[in-house]
């Protein structure tokens, strides 16, 4: 026994002195689950070939990922790969030549690339608006809505597609006893999403994409102010339950089986397998029947990999490699499976169909199906600086529709002025 | 001792002379070394960037004189979480004095089991602001939270993280309930200094108790409170981040902040870095005043014996 452990050391040690392998670094934001996987990839990595060695550093939460990104840069210490979320997708895509576009890195790498080996929803989010992929996505989700199946049997109803229907069902299911709904992360899922899944212009300027100068977000339309006027109607009648910003206080009743749907992450789905006693499917996220050209698809959730600029070529080789490596369809179906968020590549997407996953995990499609709905003018995604303190602003005045402060129209005319008061300034950042 | 030479008798205080120019900066030079590099330096950083715009990445900065000032200033959101700050400090101090200051008379009278009974008190102390603040959650969570039961009892629905008050009694609740102990084990010591032979003669002269703690006990224990008070105001304005961070998860919404907290926010969070030096250096600069005024005003009331 402490022969061959020996052994094992001693070839270990000249294994690692032999190679003298590149190293490369991962900053992500994530933990739980999710954080074990990113390990389990790395490690994969590293075992496949042994020209590189990837270490992966959790960074706390995204928000925080992307600051202590963003101060090592400064420093010029910063990591070789890091993990930006969709939020703060306009702060580093604006931030010309701190990162190294993903597409232009893998083809100096010598590797192949090909954009259309993506999922359609996926392709726009984190690229230039000539459709050059300037992040690599990575953990990509969509909002879906969860429903508790014996809620459902209990009351005699089928779940919503519209929220036309949702407004129909949802006295019988507070009649079964239920508080028919809750949702997560209002900001994501009844503004961003509502404009995609209702196919609403979000921002001037092709969303943002355009231009960064003289962007200006549309939220004080008659549409988003009704989404929001029906959801406060519904909280007073007892049909939405609303618990804060916080994303956890949301979830807990649907968990705990007081509420009977819950619009939560693609990516909620390996947790919820964990935390949910009842039984529970999903859905797609509904849409507003009376809206025309509503039903299309969500933007892309979750969050892209980004190339650090500024380390040695062999180093952005292997870091091309990497990214290569990670859209393999293998380790896509491998990601998929353990997190619940959706595979990038259609090849991927087929391998799992072929494997008959969703034959046994219907709601890990549901994600992925959404996500390959019909497209519309305004589904591709949208690109607004300071986008994090928007959401805050928004998150503030949702408190305060909620608790009786102030009118719907009139929050929106705050998130309004104080929005393009935030993109004007980013405008002033990013021009010099 | 070849390098110190006695001072003179006359002078009655102590006084140590150097015979070399740079000895004495010899010694001084690690804390200065300390000051400078944790406290100058970065305060001087704060005040440049406060007078810059500068992308996040540090690729430009445009200079825009006090706009930055002016923005802060002129905002009404950062008006009302000036206000908040006010008020949070005054509550929090004057409850977690009051308290402490309370059970430490009390506690003080203990005779029989007074080891335990201060242990208890003063135990709290060692948990530190996070954990607190996870403990105070638990708390008053939403779901599951006794609290929030109590409350529910007597017919208000409480909701911390939506409700701004109810956050806000959270908040103050757990910062609060964290101090007590310090300002305790503080007015214990200064109680037990107060000498049994000015406490016996003062019994002679007024039978009321509460005479005798308001003339006699009460100033001499003025020095300790005038510490304390400049300790406590520091606590609320500052050492509460970690409670606020943790009650509100990350999200702050429509949740009451204090100005060190929103510093943190758009400077971190948001990546405004110009935004977020300008409002550290009125928040320096309000310390600053409120130390001088603190130190002026109120130390001369009081009468170190």
């Amino acid at each position: 026994m402490f022969k061959t452990t020996t052994l094992a050391l001693g070839s270990m040690l000249t294994a690692t002195t032999a190679m003298a392998a590149t190293d490369i670094s991962w900053w992500h934001g994530m933990g739980g689950r999710n954080g074990e996987v990113i390990n389990e990839i790395s490690q994969q990595f590293n075992d496949a070939q042994d020209q590189c060695n990837l270490t992966p550093i959790s960074r706390g939460t995204y928000e925080e990922a992307l600051s202590s990104g963003i101060a090592a840069f400064r420093s010029g210490e910063q990591p070789n790969i890091l993990q930006v979320f969709d939020a703060g997708a306009a702060t580093i895509i604006s931030a010309d030549g701190a990162t190294i576009a993903a597409e232009d890195l893998i083809l100096d790498a010598g590797e192949e690339f090909d954009r259309e080996n993506f999922i359609p929803g996926v392709r726009g989010f984190y690229a230039d608006s000539d459709g050059k992929f300037i992040g690599m996505p990575f953990n990509s989700s969509a909002p879906i809505m969860y429903y508790n199946t014996k809620a459902f049997e209990e009351a005699g109803v089928e779940p919503p597609k519209t929220w036309e229907e949702f407004e129909e069902i949802a006295p019988a299911l507070k009649e079964a006893g239920y508080l028919p709904m809750t949702a997560s992360q209002l900001t994501w899922m009844m503004v961003e999403n509502f404009k995609s899944r209702n196919n609403q212009q979000f921002a001037t300027n092709n969303n943002g994409y355009d231009a960064i100068e003289g962007t200006e977000i549309i939220v004080t339309d008659e549409n988003q102010v009704m989404m929001f006027e029906k959801l406060k109607e519904w909280a007073d009648a007892d049909l939405f339950g609303f618990y804060g910003a916080g994303w956890a206080d949301n979830l807990r009743p649907f968990e705990e089986g007081e509420s009977a749907m819950w619009i939560g992450s693609s990516g909620s789905f390996g947790g919820l397998q964990q935390s949910m006693s009842d039984d529970f499917s999903a859905v797609f996220m509904p849409y507003w029947d009376s809206i025309e050209g509503a039903g299309t698809q969500s933007f892309i959730g979750g969050a892209a990999l980004f190339a650090m600029a500024g380390h040695p070529e062999e180093e952005n080789t292997c870091t091309a490699q990497f990214f290569t490596f990670l859209t393999s369809p293998e380790v896509q179906v491998y990601y998929h499976k353990n997190t619940g968020y959706v595979p990038v590549t259609e090849a991927a997407y087929q391998m799992a169909k072929d494997e008959g996953y969703y034959d046994e995990q219907p709601v890990a499609e549901v994600g992925i199906q959404q996500l390959q709905l019909e497209g519309g003018e305004w589904t591709s995604g949208y690109r607004l600086g300071f986008y994090p303190q928007i959401r805050t602003v928004m998150e503030r005045e949702f408190n305060r529709i909620f608790s009786d402060e102030v009118e719907v129209g009139e929050a929106f005319e705050i998130i309004e002025t104080e929005g393009n008061k935030l993109l004007e300034r980013f405008g002033r950042t990013a021009s010099n | 001792m070849r390098g110190l030479v006695k001072a003179g008798a006359a002078t009655p205080q102590k006084r140590v002379q150097f015979d070399r120019p740079l000895t004495p900066w010899l010694f001084l030079a690690p804390q200065l070394a300390v000051v400078v590099i944790f406290f100058y330096w970065p305060s001087v950083q704060a005040v440049v960037s406060s007078f810059y715009i500068e992308d996040p990445f540090g690729f430009g900065s445009t200079f825009v004189g006090m706009e930055n000032y002016t923005n802060a200033l002129t905002d009404t959101r950062y008006q009302a979480t000036a206000a908040f700050t006010a008020f949070f400090c005054v509550v929090v101090t004057a409850l977690s004095l009051g308290i402490g200051l309370l059970l430490a008379v009390k506690a003080d009278k203990v005779i029989r089991g007074a080891g335990p009974y201060k242990t208890v008190l003063i135990s709290v102390y060692a948990i530190a602001p996070p954990v607190a603040g996870l403990i105070g959650m638990m708390i008053f969570d939403q779901h599951i939270g006794p609290m929030t039961a109590l409350f529910g009892f007597f017919g208000r629905d409480l909701q911390v993280g939506v409700n701004y008050w109810d956050t806000t009694i959270a908040v103050t609740t757990i910062s609060v309930w964290k101090q007590i102990p310090y300002n305790f084990i503080f007015f214990l010591s200064g109680l037990q200094t107060v000498p049994v032979s000015v406490r016996e003669a003062a019994l002679i002269d007024a039978r009321s108790g509460w005479r005798r703690f308001r003339d006699i006990v009460l100033p001499l224990l003025a020095p300790t409170a005038f510490f304390l008070l400049i300790i406590n105001i520091t606590y609320a304005m500052f050492d509460t981040f970690a409670i606020f961070d943790v009650v509100v998860k990350d999200k702050p919404a429509n949740n009451p902040m204090t100005l060190v907290y929103k510093v943190y926010l758009d400077g971190f969070k948001g990546n405004d870095i110009g935004g977020s030096s300008a409002q550290s250096v009125i928040l320096m600069l309000v310390v600053a005043a409120l130390t001088v005024v603190q130190f002026r005003f109120l130390e001369r009331r009081v009468h170190y014996g």
